[in-house]
């Protein structure tokens, strides 16, 4: 079929085809790498070089003064904290999220419909709209500006039970049956033997929620406004808007915003099609 | 019956068939028990049920739907921060903080007419040119005849994931005076805007062009909702497209998966049918391909109208509302009334107005695809 395919497409003109095709690859590929190369390559100029060759990818002289400050200023003490609260949430996300899921794909028990259809009507509800609640339940319970405030509300999520409980669903039921007739309770049969087999979607939900973790800015924002709390989009968006202002720092600032992507970067370099299959995920919960 | 056997009939049962014990009729010995335990295990399940959900229902409950309500009360009320807004003493308003918004002249409005006008210009140029962007892409990758499609993917998809802060900073760079944007336009012979502070919105100055430099008078005053009709049709401001330039670009690479995945699916000898019938590309594109991307054409569209009323982390970065308010939105406006001007009421109602506006967008959007294309997307 293909050599069929491909022996028409020459006959067509399919050269030209083929060029044309990778010209516009390969300038998309630009205008979506680019802006990376940028950041590197500044990041590692002197302020008036960044100022003066913007576009130039390659540093003259090149200096790691941007990230020697950094390093001795407030960055550790935030990235710190991001690691914390990623690898907290990631596992409090991971952990109660495939329990509820599985609870809702798998045991026999009244109000499940109902919880089940609240955790969709959730999901819907756009982040934007939650800045002053959040605020307003943190600042009530007495949990403002504190390392709980950060951690705890985000510590499960409506869409992680959603995509859990769709995965649950969708693996046969017999192993589940023969582990219990076993002997083996509820909690044993979930930890022991579904778990294990749920692999593909467990990674899925530990990369997105350590990402989307990693990533969260306006939660910080509301949650809390000691310094010594920011984390690395908040420290930051701080660096950008706040104390240096506008228009000036930019290697300082690129290198912060660089160290920043570094870590999701990584993990999307290994994991990649757990992305991918995360997005489309999202695509079919619409 | 010591457990030893027990698990051997156990594991006959399950190599019998593994179904439920009770429908797969291989002997009565497994069916007796298991009907004997069933009591048990019912109520085991029941138990267990809430105890597994039992977190997530706390924690739901407590950071999101109590603090909607709380939110909502809020909204009600003139509450400026200080101790707690449900105690004796704050004072109730009713619907003001709303009806402010709408129907009262003053500076409230004002702001906030001008937010939802910026996001309409936004929603109004964003959502195409991602869809189309994300489409193409798609097209492009998913090319039969091209190498290299894991590259070129990842590289469109990479954006995506990172940071909405970093890159924000990334693009404030380029879109600097001196930055890597304006000196690509200078190659041109170009001299670009100084972007973050450029209020001119591209209407207006495409009217401009072409000698119309002051608002004609008939559009001068007057006009709907406390805004003139002259500023309703301002177009986005030039700091604005720096910011929907950031966006299209985050964005895209997700769009375009969506589309690559709904690509995958159609069969390739559809393709090659109506090439054999002499089709030409673009009438294949027309006529085969498009109608059956049509699904994902409509979810993109919505996750797309539904993403760019919410844009916020972009606007906090980049620009704060600035210049001249051309980059208010609603959610940032409503942020920076309840915690730099501390009118927490009033930036509660503009949460709930925002709200609503994506509840219908969403409402509106399902009610489309009910109607249509209903084997290819099902609703649980």
């Amino acid at each position: 079929m293909t050599t069929l395919t491909e022996a028409r497409r020459r006959r067509h003109g399919g050269m030209v085809n083929t060029v044309v095709g990778y010209a516009f690859l390969i300038f998309f590929a630009l205008v979506f790498i680019y802006p990376f190369v940028i950041q590197l390559a500044n990041s590692l100029k002197t302020e008036p070089d960044a100022a003066a060759n913007p576009l130039s990818p390659v540093p003259q002289p090149l200096t790691t003064a941007a990230f020697d400050r950094l390093l001795n200023g407030d960055f550790p003490l935030w990235l710190g904290n991001s690691v914390l609260i990623a690898v907290v949430v990631t596992v409090g996300r991971v952990f109660l999220d495939s329990l509820a899921g599985y609870a809702l794909a798998r045991l026999r028990f009244g109000g499940r419909r109902a919880i089940f259809a609240t955790i969709v009507a959730i999901m819907a509800v756009p982040g934007v709209v939650l800045f002053i609640p959040k605020f307003l339940v943190l600042n009530q319970l007495g949990i403002y500006d504190t390392y709980t405030a950060l951690i705890l509300p985000l510590l499960v999520d409506a869409a992680g039970v959603f995509i859990m409980k769709q995965f649950f669903e969708s693996i046969p039921l017999s192993m589940e049956e023969a582990a219990r007739i076993d002997g083996a309770g509820v909690f044993r049969t979930f930890w022991s033997v579904v778990l294990p087999m749920a692999r593909p979607a467990l990674i899925t939900l530990t990369i997105l929620s350590f990402q989307g973790t990693w990533n969260e800015f306006p939660h910080t924002l509301v949650a809390v406004q000691d310094p010594s709390l920011y984390t690395l989009p908040r420290g930051v968006a701080n660096l950008v808007s706040g104390s240096l202002g506008a228009g000036t720092q930019y290697p300082l600032k690129l290198g912060a915003a660089l160290l920043a992507t570094i870590p999701v970067a990584i993990i999307f370099a290994i994991f990649q099609r757990y992305f991918v299959r995360g997005a489309t995920e999202g695509a079919e919960k619409g | 019956m010591s457990s030893v056997t027990t698990a051997t009939a156990d594991r006959d049962d399950r190599s019998a068939g593994g179904g439920r014990p009770a429908t797969n009729g291989t002997g009565g010995r497994p069916r007796r028990r298991f009907r004997l335990g069933g009591g048990g295990i019912r109520r085991n399940e029941r138990i267990a049920g809430w105890l597994f959900v039992a977190p997530v229902i706390v924690l739901l409950g407590v950071f999101f739907l109590l603090p909607i309500l709380m939110a909502f009360w809020v909204s009600l009320t003139d509450w400026r921060g200080q101790g707690s807004p449900f105690k004796a003493g704050v004072p109730f308003v009713g619907t003001e903080n709303y009806t402010d918004l709408f129907t009262q002249d003053g500076l409230a409005r004002r702001d906030f007419m001008t937010s939802i006008r910026n996001n309409i210009y936004y929603v109004a140029i964003v959502v195409p040119i991602q869809t189309a962007l994300a489409l193409g892409l798609a097209l492009l990758v998913n090319n039969r005849m091209l190498k290299g499609k894991g590259f070129f993917r990842t590289a469109f998809f990479f954006p995506s994931v990172t940071s909405s802060v970093a890159i924000s900073v990334v693009f404030l760079f380029m879109f600097a005076n001196s930055g890597a944007i304006n000196a690509i336009l200078s190659m041109f012979g170009i001299s670009g805007p100084a972007w973050f502070s450029d209020a001119r919105g591209l209407i207006h100055l495409l009217l401009g062009l072409v000698g119309v430099d002051n608002p004609p008078s008939a559009l001068a005053s007057g006009g709907p909702l406390g805004l003139s009709w002259w500023d309703w049709l301002s177009g986005p401001s030039v700091a604005m497209c720096a910011i929907m330039a950031l966006v299209i670009w985050t964005t895209s690479g997700t769009f375009m998966l969506m589309f690559l995945a709904a690509l995958q699916s159609v069969p390739v000898s559809l393709d090659e049918a109506s090439e054999l019938d002499g089709a030409t590309r673009w009438q294949r594109l027309r006529y085969v391909t498009l109608p059956l991307l049509k699904p994902t054409m409509f979810l993109v569209v919505t996750l797309g109208l539904i993403g760019t009323w919410q844009v916020f982390d972009q606007i906090y970065v980049m620009s704060q509302g600035n210049p001249a308010k051309t980059t208010l939105t609603p959610a940032f406006l409503s942020y920076r009334t309840a915690f730099k001007d501390f009118e927490y009421g009033r930036g509660a109602a503009i949460a709930f107005v925002l709200f609503l506006i994506i509840v219908l967008l969403t409402l509106a959007q399902r009610w489309v695809m009910r109607d249509r294309d209903k084997p290819a997307r099902r609703f649980r």
